[in-house]
């Protein structure tokens, strides 16, 4: 018997409604700063036989879109002996994992004695141990500097917390006083969900949602579809690169062959550089996850299912960096790797229906991370700062200043609580003026920062992208400028090897760090922009006369 | 006309289509109604003509306290004043970089503008550090030629926002008084003024928001006071604000950000208000008008009130306000099937223009209130607003159209369908609303407002387990009825941000007196009378390392091991969660200063004497209700005397909305002439 319309949407609507609430209670109880502030967390409902994805909150942290259902699936098929009350905990980034720092949970949701789902969640906790505070440790090259690695554990066995577990684990991290909190608060999020989709199932029946469940993946399948069936067939190639492994100083290439036939895109990146020393290298999870994600921002509205990938193949490029073994370093897989998976879909697409496209966005997370001791405060302190970038021209109108990353949509944290916490003062916080791509519709802009340590000592790292080449452009337009680091120590100025990566640098007071990030790449021929705009944009400073001269020589004249 | 002189006191909500007028005359027990047409070029205009036909002499008026819309609509379509900024160097980018967020979760598009634009921000050098100490002294030269530059710009407001005002806002306030010597106008908006509070960029948006709108509302409100003088109007001018509170018309040109938002916060006042006469003390509250749906938590007959708001993409206000959640949704929105082939119910809405198909002014789309008209709940002959009333075949013939065919249905369950979708999504916003802030929905009774609410109301409520619904005497005039209900408020904020422990308590209590002192004098300045002066004390809390703070009422001296007691009983409460180990910060004191107005007997709402249940009877319809027709009975809400008891399937009609009572559920007059009604059936989730 069909579903009844109004049945199906109100089931949809349930069972996103169930994802967000976990999601709420998570972040809202989270002693993470990255979790409450930066929502670096994501909630959902899996199947209990495939571990697909049913349904994920849509405001938990994109890159988590595929993620979560791939670690679900290794749980799956890993632990046999789940029980009613069982938690399970684990962040191993080769099953089905991110970097170290997304610590998993599991839990089996049984209705009426019957494993009937998977309810799993992450958060991104600020430290696992490992060779540098925070985990973003750009030398590493074994995952063993990298943290503590997980692998599928009972965190609570029939109901009851195992202490052993969590005792094992906060004597192995820094600051483990706050994670017992964020323990607290993800599997709280989890017993959130369990109550909710136990009433939808009460008052709805379990066939009938599950029939629902399967219609609503076959809608979503039929949605993406439609949407692939507007794209012109063919094969769409691009390369995306990485400045370099943070070890050795040549780039990593990510080179995709983009196949349209009829409803169903194939993805192949086998022609991707070898995996690499250094942290920078993809694991499977996230890799796919990032494929996933660039087709959600393209295609938006398509409800999060396991249905809207079924018409996405990608064939495992085995033997390239993108789908890292045992035991390469991954630290910057979730953050830049998957950017850049993501800018190369971007801009294969963006050769195949230009219309409806942008031009690449910044896609570095910025992360400068600052470890070290406030004499003033007598205490030790780990500080993250991501920052953002321009979003690339698009088809209505230029882009955005100061975007999140791709895989992220996240807050950065006020420069007023920053220096609240730290001993640091902010000289500046801009916007960085002449970084945005020419084009038709110009890209928005990076920022530009510089930082001054006050007291104590502190010890520096970055990992970035985007320093060598920046975001390129679409259609005619010119790619945003390209991320710029320095670091000034006792009077001289440097850069780093590495241009956006680096660890390692000791900073004393009077010590500054800049750092300015890419634009958005342009849109359209720089030649087509309108006058006024490029008028527009010198009276506000966002570009010198002499650049437009230089940027828009044809438009000048106009002047 | 007989009436007393200085006896009527008079509410005035402006909304975007009717201006609503609402007097009431206490001691007679008498109130009057008047509706009239909106000018939204000069708000003023529809407001007088509608004092004009109240029939009561405005000398007779002893209060007039007004709900605008000015501030809203000059933020919200960006016609706001030129203002300039001041700022500190290496900052003049904070508005227009924000938190680096986008407008949506996924899509890699949209587009931005500051308030402020680039060339009318200035930086001048000065520093303050986190501590308040001078980094940088302030380069009052370099703030003199800011201004000028400004003025020769054609700025008219000017903004003035320095890094780490809240915790020394000295160099602020040597801007300020240079400003007096050089800025022409009285538009100057300082950070720390407006909001004492950390966070640079939502602190200056706030500001920024108070200098964009302050000459608009400033020149409104002069007018409208000399409008009012020449009427010989002899009483204060009073405006709503944002917090549900009321000030003088000359605060309100100061601190013009505070009316915000103020006309739903003023009917989430009147639903506390109501509430808390009529015995629910927990209400949630629904406005629910033609495109938008407003939800409100009122818990002890207090509307909950939230510093977190953003009025629109990238542009946050800070100051408190009654926590509204609004969501595209309203009479007006839109049917339609997506490209999955799913029935979905807005956000798009075909607004008052076209409007639904059914008002006949062009609208094609079929609307929820198409799918009510087909379904026999509305009544075409009194709907408000329409023009020539298209035919029902040609109604129903366009929802199958538009809707029914992809899904196999005819126009009776499209229509059905179309309701139950948009009832569904509303019950959604509701419970997400309470669940966010901790409560469980069916602990509170539902109040609807608006034209459209007491519509769905019943619906809303068994879908969503809530036991009552409260449907008040005039349910689209509950603004208007909040305005005459707000007492004067004033509100301050101070950021602190230190370890509660640590915390010195004759500083907290000298911290506190000072905020309590300010307002007490801007009181006694408004020069308003009033019944007593209340001030309430809260701390705003959180344990180190965590981003969201819980407020926790502070009462007697300042007693860090009381506060800290209350904190862990609100998050045990909140979040069923218990964090004794972890080190409670101290955020922010908060101070709110009421001047509490005489109390309004809403007694004087309650129907004459005499009426009956027979008598209130106008005949029946048939309407649809889970898959059949039923005879429904008609009533006329003001002829239904107090007590009467009106058993569902019914339709109570009034002039400003529709009450549908679903069969199973019962509806009782209550003393205050309320519509109360016991949801039955319920299956609640």
């Amino acid at each position: 018997m069909a579903l009844n319309p109004v049945t199906l949407a109100v089931i949809q609507n349930g069972l996103r409604q169930i994802a967000s609430e976990m999601d709420l209670v998570h972040e809202k109880t989270s002693f993470s700063p990255v979790i409450s502030e930066a929502f670096d967390r994501s909630n959902g409902i899996y199947h209990p036989v495939t571990g697909e994805v049913i349904a994920q909150g849509e405001m938990g942290l994109p890159i988590f879109v595929g993620v979560m259902q791939f670690t679900t699936q290794a749980v799956i098929e890993r632990r046999k002996d789940l029980e009613p009350g069982d938690v399970i905990l684990i962040n191993d980034p080769y099953l089905g994992g991110t970097h170290l720092m997304d610590v998993k949970m599991v839990k089996p949701f049984y209705y009426k004695d019957k494993l009937w789902a998977y309810l799993s969640n992450t958060g991104h906790w600020p430290d696992t141990g490992g060779m540098v505070p925070g985990g973003f440790a750009t030398k590493a090259t074994e995952i063993q500097q990298e943290g503590l690695r997980i692998p599928p554990v009972k965190l609570y066995r029939r109901g009851e917390l195992c202490t052993d577990i969590v005792d094992f684990v906060l004597s192995n991290i820094r600051v483990p006083e706050e994670r017992i909190g964020d323990i607290k608060a993800q599997v709280g999020a989890l017993t959130v969900g369990e109550r909710r989709l136990t009433a939808l199932l009460d008052r709805y029946g379990a066939d009938v949602v599950e029939q629902a469940i399967a219609e609503l993946k076959a809608r979503s399948e039929q949605q993406m579809r439609a949407y692939i069936e507007g794209v012109p067939d063919g094969t769409y190639s691009f390369s995306s690169f990485i400045d370099s492994d943070g070890i050795v100083d040549v780039p990593l290439e990510i080179a995709l062959d983009l196949t349209v036939r009829g409803s169903e895109v194939h993805f192949d990146f086998s022609r991707s550089s070898p995996p690499c020393k250094g942290p920078l290298n993809g694991v499977w999870a996230s890799t796919q996850s990032a494929v996933y994600v660039a087709m959600k921002h393209i295609f938006p509205d398509v409800p999060i299912n396991s249905g809207c990938f079924a018409p996405l193949d990608i064939a495992k490029p085995t033997g390239t960096f993108l789908v890292a073994e045992y035991p390469r370093p991954v630290a910057g897989c979730a953050s830049e790797v998957a950017q850049r998976v993501m800018e190369a879909v971007f801009g294969a697409m963006g050769q195949a229906i230009p219309d409806r496209m942008f031009a690449s966005p910044a896609g570095t997370s910025g992360n400068f991370t600052l470890g070290g001791y406030d004499p003033g405060e007598d205490r030790n302190y780990i500080m993250y700062f991501f920052s953002g970038g321009g979003y690339g021209g698009w088809w209505e109108t230029d882009g955005l200043t100061n975007g999140c990353s791709t895989v992220g949509i996240s807050k950065t944290q006020p420069v007023e609580i920053l220096e609240q916490h730290y001993p640091l003062l902010f000289e500046e916080y801009a916007l960085r003026e002449g970084s945005s791509g020419a084009g038709r519709h110009r890209g928005g802009y990076g920022v530009n920062y510089r930082v001054r340590l006050l007291r104590g000592s502190a010890k520096a790292s970055f990992l970035m992208d985007h320093g060598r080449d920046g975001p390129p452009g679409l259609i005619g337009g010119a790619p945003g400028a390209v991320n710029e680091l320095r670091v000034q120590q006792k009077g001289v100025t440097t850069t780093p090897e590495h241009l956006s990566k680096g660890e390692g640098y000791e900073l004393e007071p009077g010590d500054w760090v800049q750092v300015r990030t890419p634009g958005g790449g342009g849109y359209g021929l720089p030649s087509e922009r309108d006058p006024a705009r490029v008028r527009l944009d010198i009276k506000r400073g966002y570009i010198t006369a002499e650049e437009a001269e230089r940027w828009y020589p044809s438009t000048e004249a106009a002047d | 006309m007989n009436t007393s002189p200085n006896k009527w006191q008079a509410g005035i909500d402006v909304g975007g289509t009717f201006t609503d007028l609402l007097f009431v005359d206490e001691g007679a027990h008498r109130f009057r109604v008047v509706k009239v047409p909106s000018t939204p070029d000069d708000q003023s205009r529809g407001m007088l003509s509608g004092l004009r036909d109240s029939g009561i002499a405005v000398e007779d008026l002893s209060a007039l306290v007004h709900g605008t819309t000015v501030g809203t609509n000059a933020i919200l379509e960006r016609k706001g004043a030129r203002c300039g900024l001041i700022t500190t160097a290496g900052f003049r980018d904070v508005l227009e970089l924000g938190r680096r967020t986008r407008p949506f979760g996924y899509g890699m598009i949209g587009s931005f503008e500051a308030l402020i634009p680039r060339e009318l921000r200035l930086e001048v050098p000065e520093r303050i550090d986190a501590k308040g100490n001078v980094v940088i002294p302030l380069d009052t030269d370099a703030v003199r030629a800011a201004m000028r530059r400004l003025l020769d710009l054609g700025a008219e407001a000017l903004v003035i926002s320095f890094i780490h005002s809240y915790a020394n806002p000295a160099h602020e306030q040597t801007a300020r008084e240079i400003a007096r010597e050089i800025w022409p106008t009285a538009f100057v908006s300082v950070g720390a003024d407006i909001l004492r509070e950390v966070r640079e960029f939502e602190r200056t948006s706030t500001a920024a928001l108070n200098g964009y709108i302050q000459p608009i509302m400033s020149r409104y409100l002069g007018r409208l006071e000399k409008e009012l003088k020449l009427a010989r109007f002899r009483s204060q001018l009073l405006v709503m604000q944002g917090n549900g509170g009321t000030m003088t018309g000359t605060i309100a040109s100061d601190y013009a950000v505070q009316t915000v938002m103020s006309g739903p916060a003023a009917g989430a006042l009147a639903a506390g208000h109501i509430g808390k006469q009529s015995g629910h003390l927990n209400l949630i509250g629904c406005d629910m008008g033609g495109t938008s749906f407003d939800v409100t938590l009122i818990r002890n007959g207090e509307p909950a009130l939230s510093a977190e708001k953003d009025i629109a993409y990238g542009v946050p206000i800070r100051i408190p306000m009654i926590d509204i959640h609004t969501i595209g949704a309203g009479g007006g929105s839109i049917a339609r099937i997506t490209k999955a082939g799913l029935l979905q119910v807005g956000p798009q809405s075909a607004g008052a223009t076209p409007g639904p198909i059914c008002y006949g002014r062009g609208g094609t789309e079929p609307t929820v209130t198409d799918a009510n008209l087909v379904l026999g709940r509305l009544d075409l002959a009194t709907l408000p607003g329409v023009n020539n009333a298209v035919a029902l075949e040609q109604v129903k013939q366009r929802l199958v159209e538009a809707v029914g065919a992809t899904l196999g249905l005819d126009a009776i369950e499209t229509a059905a369908a179309i309701v139950a979708v948009a009832s569904n999504h509303l019950a959604s916003a509701i419970r997400l609303v309470s669940i966010e802030k901790g409560y469980d929905p069916r602990d509170f009774a539902l109040f609807p407002f608006g034209g459209a609410g007491p519509l769905h109301a019943v619906a809303l409520a068994r879908e969503l387990g809530m036991p009552t619904v409260l449907v008040p005497r005039f349910p689209g005039l509950t603004s208007a009825l909040g305005c005459i209900l707000g007492d004067l408020r004033h509100d301050f904020v101070r950021t602190i941000g230190v370890p509660l422990l640590d915390a010195d308590p004759a500083a907290m209590d000298a911290a506190f007196a000072a905020q309590r002192v300010q307002g007490e004098k801007l009181i006694a300045e408004e020069n308003v009378p009033v019944d007593g002066i209340v001030a309430i004390h809260e701390a705003d809390l959180l344990y180190r390392g965590q981003s969201h703070v819980i407020r926790v009422t502070v009462e007697g001296a300042f007693d860090a091991a009381k506060v800290l007691k209350s904190l862990e009983a609100r998050y045990k409460e909140r979040f069923d969660i218990e964090l004794t180990e972890m080190t409670a910060i101290l955020s922010n004191l908060r101070t709110t200063v009421i001047g509490k107005r005489a109390a309004i007997d809403l007694a004087a709402f309650a129907p004459e004497p005499g009426g009956s249940l027979e008598a209130a009877r106008k005949g029946s319809r048939k309407v649809y209700f889970d898959g059949v027709w039923l005879d429904t009975s008609l009533y006329v809400r003001e002829a239904l005397p107090v007590g009467a008891t009106v058993p569902g399937p019914a339709i109570v009609t009034q002039l400003d909305t529709t009450v549908l009572i679903d069969p199973g559920s019962t509806a009782t007059v209550d003393a205050l002439g309320n519509l109360v009604i016991a949801v039955g059936g319920n299956h609640g989730a």
